[in-house]
């Protein structure tokens, strides 16, 4: 978008809505939304306090463990099937289904058999975000250019050397696309996973905030909640752009 | 020096006045600050085949496009039978280096679309696009998808749908860039033919030499940094002479040669 | 003769299915039980009329989200990719909003709205229209430029470039968009019903928890996660016979 032929860069619209929201507020519309500097006072006063940072550090664990074993057993199980035949075709149609299922089904299902706390949140958080990072590993791996693994074969690499300087590497963009699109899939699977199991973390928080018709307070977590997922989706999506100069060009 | 020795040759036994199809006048482009083209003036001959060679990012492709009416010239003019072109028009059709054909249209109404968009009704311009298909030697596969067809069939579909709407100039950009090199071949045959039968203009863009010394009345030769006519080349003797002896006659190879010594210092 | 890729198919499900038993014999836990006894209830439930009495609830929010979110989300998404002010002014909300938790703002929706329908399809269409605006606005934008130079020099107008050139290039990644929306909508939808009040499958799940008849609940899970991949089937379906030239496999999701 230009304006007198200056560049407005990307994101800066977001200003004019913060504008919006903060005469929406001002005007006193609606109850539920309380002005922007309002609602940013709010997040300055509660930032600091034990009930907030608990929530922060038991989301942050939950989300980072839930993350770590979806990209391990993904990224593994996603190379296997990649290279080997039949383990594909046993356990592709199920990735499929897994992938675009309403996994929040599931989640009654966790809280019986792993009880109402920490465990089943980190594991709707795993089981959120694997399906697609098995599936861009695969797709990785599938796609890697024959002429390649014959350049290892015919300078005599061992399957091993082979495994980690070929197979690795030039699967790792589409990897690491799908470890970004994961680890978001992650970020709503923690706040689900939070929100059913409501006793922990960010979904206490809302719970109180809403009992108690504590408009700022909750519109601050959001924005925090939201600013954080962005930035971390914004950050993987940098990352990936740095591989993506071989990604174009194999 | 050689250059214009041929140059000079071949414009004494070529002295022709016909009127021009085309005619650029003063021509710029510019790209914020980057200059495209400067100050560009081209005449194209009336029923003949006019190449635009030169070394990539010499602007071939953005004069083409400011003819088309694709793009707007930052100042000059085009005049296409002596009338201002301010956009595309019904006098001028395309054919695009990248086929440009519609992936989810069969090989009739791809070739029917040029006619659609002119408002011609459904029967009567699928049996026009019928004809072309046919002439191009496509019959038999109106209703394949462009996906099912070779590159050098695609093209084939992109010169049925420039043919079908019957202009008066054809642009072709880099036409046969993108097909193998038998398949081109045959094409600058065909090229060939079209122009003789075909009473209409052709301005035709390429990077190979060959191809524009094989199949053009007259050569623009243009250099890049900004964009200029180096020269205009007239080959003629060996028009005549049969497809099969031009890749063997003295004045072709001469001017080949010729036209890589100029070139070969732009070529990084 | 069966071909490869379907036996295998066959043999995979009987191998999940004999693990499930084998593992609800076991039993791995008193919250698991076997294949067998959920797909008992799982027909049971069909016979006597609570599947589809569940159903009637659960889709309802389901289908209007779904609908709102298409078509709304198809409509912005063309305006967005169309027109470069409109790209910078409403691209950046969804791009954080597909980014972002959307499932937090529920609470809120529950104190606005209250916990009837209007809720639970507010639910569906802030999952699902995220991905729905930005896949179309992302397709439009990158409709091939030659596809619409060579539409300008055979002089299409803008609209038949619009409507003959742009929508049908951009359709495979509007109907990825729309199969990604569809399954954020099966995910809010379940979570309204999980969350804000049990009603319809979310009942059933909800219930048959508290009474300790896991089978039941098994089953409940069985038929939604069912429900949404043959959904997701019919959309490809409708897709290839909507646009049958464009199955060359040139756009991936």
């Amino acid at each position: 978008m230009y304006i007198f032929g200056y560049r407005l860069p990307g994101m800066s619209s977001l200003v004019v809505w913060g504008f919006l929201w903060e005469m929406i507020g001002r005007a006193d519309v609606t109850f539920f939304v309380p002005p922007l500097s309002e609602v940013f006072t709010t997040l300055y006063s509660i930032i600091g306090t034990v009930a907030f940072k608990n929530a922060l550090a038991e989301t942050a664990y939950a989300f980072s463990l839930g993350v770590f074993f979806a990209v391990t057993i993904g990224v593994i199980i996603g190379i296997l099937m990649g290279k080997n035949r039949l383990l594909d075709e046993l356990l592709l149609p199920w990735v499929n289904v897994f992938l675009s299922a309403p996994l929040t089904a599931l989640v009654p299902v966790l809280m019986v058999l792993f009880g109402f706390g920490m465990k089943s949140i980190i594991i709707t958080t795993s089981l959120f975000a694997v399906w697609i990072i098995i599936l861009n590993s695969r797709a990785g791996v599938k796609q890697i250019n024959r002429s390649l693994v014959e350049m290892a074969n015919s300078f005599g690499a061992s399957p091993i050397d082979a495994f980690f300087k070929i197979y690795f590497w030039a699967a790792l963009p589409e990897i690491l696309g799908g470890v970004r699109i994961g680890i978001i899939r992650a970020v709503k699977g923690v706040i689900i996973g939070q929100l059913l199991i409501s006793i922990v973390g960010f979904g206490a928080l809302f719970e109180l905030y809403s009992a108690n018709f504590l408009m700022g307070h909750f519109w601050a977590v959001l924005l925090v909640l939201f600013g954080l997922a962005f930035s971390i989706s914004e950050f993987l999506a940098y990352l990936e752009r740095k591989v993506a100069y071989y990604a174009a060009k194999r | 020096m050689a250059m214009s020795q041929i140059n000079h040759k071949t414009t004494e036994k070529n002295s022709t006045d016909i009127g021009s199809a085309v005619s650029v006048q003063n021509i710029s482009k510019n790209y914020g600050d980057v200059e495209a083209l400067r100050d560009m003036s081209l005449e194209f001959p009336r029923g003949q085949l006019t190449s635009l060679l030169g070394p990539s990012g010499c602007g071939k492709t953005t004069l083409l496009k400011i003819i088309a009416g694709l793009l707007e010239p930052t100042s000059g003019h085009v005049e296409v039978n002596g009338i201002n072109v301010s956009g595309p028009g019904p006098d001028r059709a395309f054919v695009f280096q990248d086929f440009a054909l519609l992936p989810w249209a069969t090989v009739l109404k791809n070739v029917a679309f040029g006619l659609q968009m002119r408002g011609v009704a459904a029967s009567e311009r699928e049996a026009i696009a019928e004809r072309y298909i046919k002439s191009v030697g496509l019959a038999g596969f109106e209703n394949s998808y462009p996906h099912e067809l070779s590159g050098g069939m695609r093209q084939r579909v992109g010169l049925a749908r420039a043919l079908s709407v019957d202009a008066d100039v054809l642009l072709m950009d880099e036409p046969f860039s993108a097909v193998d090199e038998q398949t081109r071949r045959k094409f600058q045959e065909d090229l060939l033919s079209l122009v003789r039968d075909e009473n209409k203009t052709f301005i035709f863009v390429t990077h190979s030499i060959e191809e524009a010394v094989y199949v053009s009345d007259q050569i623009a030769i243009l250099l890049p940094r900004p964009s200029r006519v180096s020269e205009i080349i007239r080959p003629s003797s060996f028009r005549n002479k049969g497809v099969d002896n031009i890749r063997r006659d003295s004045e072709y190879l001469d001017i080949v040669d010729n036209i890589w010594s100029s070139l070969r210092t732009y070529v990084e | 003769m069966i071909k490869r890729a379907n036996l295998l198919k066959i043999v995979s499900a009987v191998v999940l299915c004999s693990a499930w038993e084998i593992a609800g014999r076991i039993p791995v836990s008193y919250a698991f039980p076997t294949f067998l006894d959920s797909m008992r209830s799982f027909f049971e439930m069909i016979g006597n009329g609570m599947m589809l009495e569940a159903y009637k609830e659960t889709l309802q929010p389901l289908v209007i989200g779904v609908l709102i979110s298409a078509f709304l989300g198809i409509g912005l998404g063309l305006w967005i990719g169309l027109n470069n002010f409109f790209d910078w002014l409403f691209s950046p909300i969804f791009i954080v909003m597909q980014a972002a938790p959307l499932a937090a703002l529920i609470p809120l929706l529950v104190l606005a709205y209250g916990i009837g329908l209007t809720s639970k399809v507010m639910v569906v269409c802030i999952m699902a229209m995220p991905v729905i605006v930005l896949n179309t606005s992302g397709a439009v934008r990158n409709t091939p430029e030659s596809f619409k130079e060579m539409g300008k020099s055979f002089l299409a107008s803008r609209a038949s470039i619009l409507l003959r050139i742009i929508i049908p290039a951009a359709s495979p990644v509007i109907f990825a968009g729309l199969r990604l929306g569809v399954s954020a909508g099966f995910i809010g939808a379940i979570l309204a019903e999980l969350k804000i009040t049990p009603t319809g499958v979310g009942d059933i799940i909800t219930y048959s928890r508290s009474i300790a008849d896991y089978p039941s609940m098994y089953a409940a899970i069985f038929s939604i996660i069912l429900l949404a991949v043959l959904f997701l089937n019919l959309i490809e379906k409708l897709e290839t016979v909507l646009f049958k030239g464009n199955q060359r496999g040139y756009v991936s999701d």
